[in-house]
């Protein structure tokens, strides 16, 4: 339909479904978070209530988002944080090449931020002949294996512990094969400490920053955060604009919320907030902090009082958890960076609706995702907003690429429909030609695949609204 | 949303068949209509009404969507409660109606329009507290949660009670009962594979179950379901559960 989807998400989603052991290797660990999830949360009114102060709190923040962020970067450079501001990818990757050249430093140590694999910040550096170094054990399982994450917080959670056990045994040289997780992570944070000792530069993503105290805070549970931030002489950390949060009095439900419901842990192993460098009577830190702030669409996202809800986001992930589609195909077949249901809604936001638009048509709209996200983002009424978008009847579309789906033939469809549905004796002609028709209903088009799983539904011979008449019924 | 009616079980409702119910399960919607009579309830049928409008809505067309939603709410305008024998189309009408017409002229008449619905077996279990009387032989069922029934109706303790009154019936529950089946109205057409993914593997937890019947109070999700149950040639019956619970106490 005049699509240029910038990926083959038919061929994706074909390739996933017929791949057991991707499928297995999904639905273990999504049931395991599930589960966990729940476990965690077990008063339901409770988190109700904590989903709704959740919502209160960042839907304030978005709404005074351009003073929170001059108060951001005021607080941060008094506290000796350097401030900067990215338009787009390419200007936040440079921003990154620049420190790195300056520091002369050949590579950079990162702890696992979703906003720098937004950048592709790794094929960015490699091309510029430098290095980023994942030191998340996840990140650095796929790394090993030229992969990118297939999942916001787990994201190599489509490999099981055999596979991982191949990885290592194939990518790291000398190592033998084992299948003993306990040995797996003591290979890699063998390998890790090396990279962490050597490194000049440390990268992190950020949870949340602080407006009133210029504070940098990041939860991890594998302390390579901590190494990162504070091991290197230099720590750069890389936020979308969304994640700047009023006052420190907002910061704990939002953790509770955010562990809660991504790991369902009470609380992560690690807290680190970052509020300045090293300072003079300090004996450890980096000596220099720099702080990018990434804007990427997200401006343009803001400006709609539906779809700004979309900026709610905290990246807990447990959205995909409980999505149906999501366990079935897993994240790399939604071929961009955040998959699952947030994903729907924000990829073509940031894309265009011309490029990931299609994404969107991947929802039964069954619920589940809006029914547990934390900060209670309406899912499944912004994928209908983009589906709207996409066909743009009523000339109103905001998002790039609006309009883009709409087609003579659909629109003729819904016309059709309409005009069916509002006219009683079109309405009940259809049925009575259905009905006498019966099962000889031809399987094309929309029957033909309905039928390649399932017996076509048998129109009855006399519509209820007949058998109702024929009795007689009360319509007054 | 508050209730602007509190029904008077003698009193009449408007009954809304549902688009599938009247093309394709007129049984499931003339049980429906006979259980609510039995309970001394007086029917009346707009033979002007049509689809709630969900279909369009979901598939990004919410213009057309609108013509047909506001068709409704002119068919149904006495202040009579409104019953709809399924989840997805009450959830539809109740939580969407609204939203369709915010900020327009329309609102409070689609207000008023929404605070009147009612799932069936809500108005069943609630309003009339129907105790229903089980003639029929013991057998094994299992049920299917439709997804709007679940979370946006949130009426399925109501169905499930319905069918804990029936002595002879034993529920075997399905082990992911709020997973979806993969209907999701043309997603099932846009979507076909993940779709058929999905609904083989519901079928597969109901066939675990070992049920004979597998009941659902939403014709779009019997639809798929059953249709995929036969298109494997599994002898599960799949039944709105309006028609099982009058086969059942009528004695059929």
């Amino acid at each position: 339909m005049g699509s240029k989807t910038s990926f083959d998400f038919d061929s994706n989603i074909d390739t996933a479904l017929n791949d057991g052991q991707l499928r297995k290797n999904l639905r273990n660990a999504m049931d395991i978070l599930v589960e966990k999830r729940r476990a965690i949360f077990p008063d339901s009114d409770q988190l109700q209530q904590l989903r709704a102060a959740g919502n209160a709190i960042k839907r304030r923040a978005l709404k005074k988002l351009p003073q929170l962020l001059e108060q951001l970067e005021a607080k941060c450079t008094a506290n000796g944080i350097h401030v900067h501001w990215a338009e787009d990818t390419s200007q936040a990757n440079h921003i990154i090449l620049e420190i790195m050249r300056r520091h002369e430093a050949s590579a950079v140590v990162k702890g696992k931020s979703m906003v720098s694999e937004e950048m592709h910040l790794n094929r960015f550096l490699e091309a510029h002949g430098l290095e980023g170094v994942e030191t998340d054990l996840g990140e650095f399982i796929i790394q090993l294996n030229h992969e990118t994450p297939s999942h916001i917080i787990v994201p190599a959670i489509h490999k099981n512990k055999d596979e991982v056990a191949a990885i290592f045994h194939e990518k790291l040289t000398g190592t033998p094969y084992t299948e003993d997780v306990e040995e797996l992570t003591a290979i890699a944070r063998r390998t890790l400490r090396e990279r962490f000792a050597d490194a000049k530069v440390g990268l992190s993503g950020v949870n949340f920053a602080i407006a009133e105290t210029g504070t940098l805070l990041l939860v991890e549970n594998e302390g390579n955060g901590r190494m990162c931030t504070t091991v290197p002489d230099v720590h750069v950390a890389v936020m979308g604009l969304e994640k700047v949060v009023e006052k420190l009095s907002d910061v704990p439900p939002l953790l509770r919320l955010l562990t809660g419901s991504a790991t369902g842990q009470l609380i992560t192993t690690y807290i680190n907030m970052i509020s300045s460098p090293r300072k003079a009577d300090e004996k450890d830190g980096p000596k220099e902090v720099h702080l990018v702030i990434l804007d990427n669409g997200r401006s343009s996202i803001l400006a709609d009082p539906q779809l700004r809800q979309t900026l709610l986001c905290i990246r807990c992930g447990t959205c995909l958890n409980h999505c149906p589609v999501y366990v079935r195909i897993g994240g790399h077949a939604y071929g961009h960076v955040y998959p699952g249901p947030i994903g729907k809604i924000l990829t073509p936001q940031m894309e265009g609706l011309e490029k990931a638009g299609v994404l969107a048509t991947a929802s039964s709209l069954c619920g589940a995702c809006g029914e547990v996200c934390p900060v209670k983002i309406p899912i499944p009424d912004l994928i209908r907003r983009l589906r709207y978008e996409s066909y743009d009847q009523e000339a109103a579309a905001v998002v790039d690429g609006g309009g883009y789906k709409k087609n003579f033939a659909e629109t003729m469809v819904w016309k059709g429909w309409e005009l069916a549905n509002r006219s009683p004796l079109l309405n009940e002609l259809g049925t009575r030609v259905a009905g006498a028709m019966g099962n000889h209903l031809p399987k094309v088009g929309p029957l033909k695949q309905w039928t390649s799983v399932r017996t076509a539904p048998r129109i009855a011979r006399k519509s209820l609204h007949q058998r109702l008449r024929d009795e007689g019924v009360n319509h007054e | 949303m508050q209730r602007k009616v509190s029904p008077d079980p003698s009193n009449k409702v408007y009954f809304f068949a549902t688009c599938l119910i009247d093309a394709v399960y007129p049984d499931a919607g003339m049980a429906a209509v006979n259980l609510l009579r039995s309970q001394g309830v007086e029917i009346l049928f707009p033979p002007d009404q049509s689809c709630c409008g969900q279909p369009a809505f979901n598939s990004g067309f919410i213009q057309q969507a609108r013509t047909v939603a506001r068709k409704q709410i002119h068919v149904f305008s006495k202040p009579y409660p409104i019953v709809v024998p399924s989840g997805s189309c009450a959830g539809m009408m109740k939580h969407h109606y609204p939203e369709l017409f915010a900020g327009t002229k329309e609102e409070a008449a689609a207000r008023d329009f929404a605070s009147r619905i009612f799932d069936l077996f809500e108005y069943l279990a609630t309003v009339l507290n129907v105790r229903l009387d089980d003639r029929g032989a013991p057998t094994t069922v299992t049920w299917h949660s439709s997804c709007h029934a679940l979370r946006e109706m949130n009426v399925v303790q109501y169905a499930k009670a319905l069918i804990g009154q029936l002595s002879k019936v034993t529920l075997v529950e399905l082990e992911r009962e709020t997973e979806c089946c993969g209907f999701g109205g043309t997603f099932a057409i846009k979507q076909a594979a993940i779709s058929a993914a999905m609904v083989k593997d519901k079928v597969d937890d109901i066939r675990r179950s070992g049920a004979s019947t597998l009941l659902a109070g939403d014709c779009g999700c019997l639809m798929n379901i059953a249709g995929a149950m036969a298109h494997g040639q599994l002898a599960i019956d799949g039944k709105h559960l309006a028609e099982f619970l009058w086969e059942r106490t009528n004695g059929q």
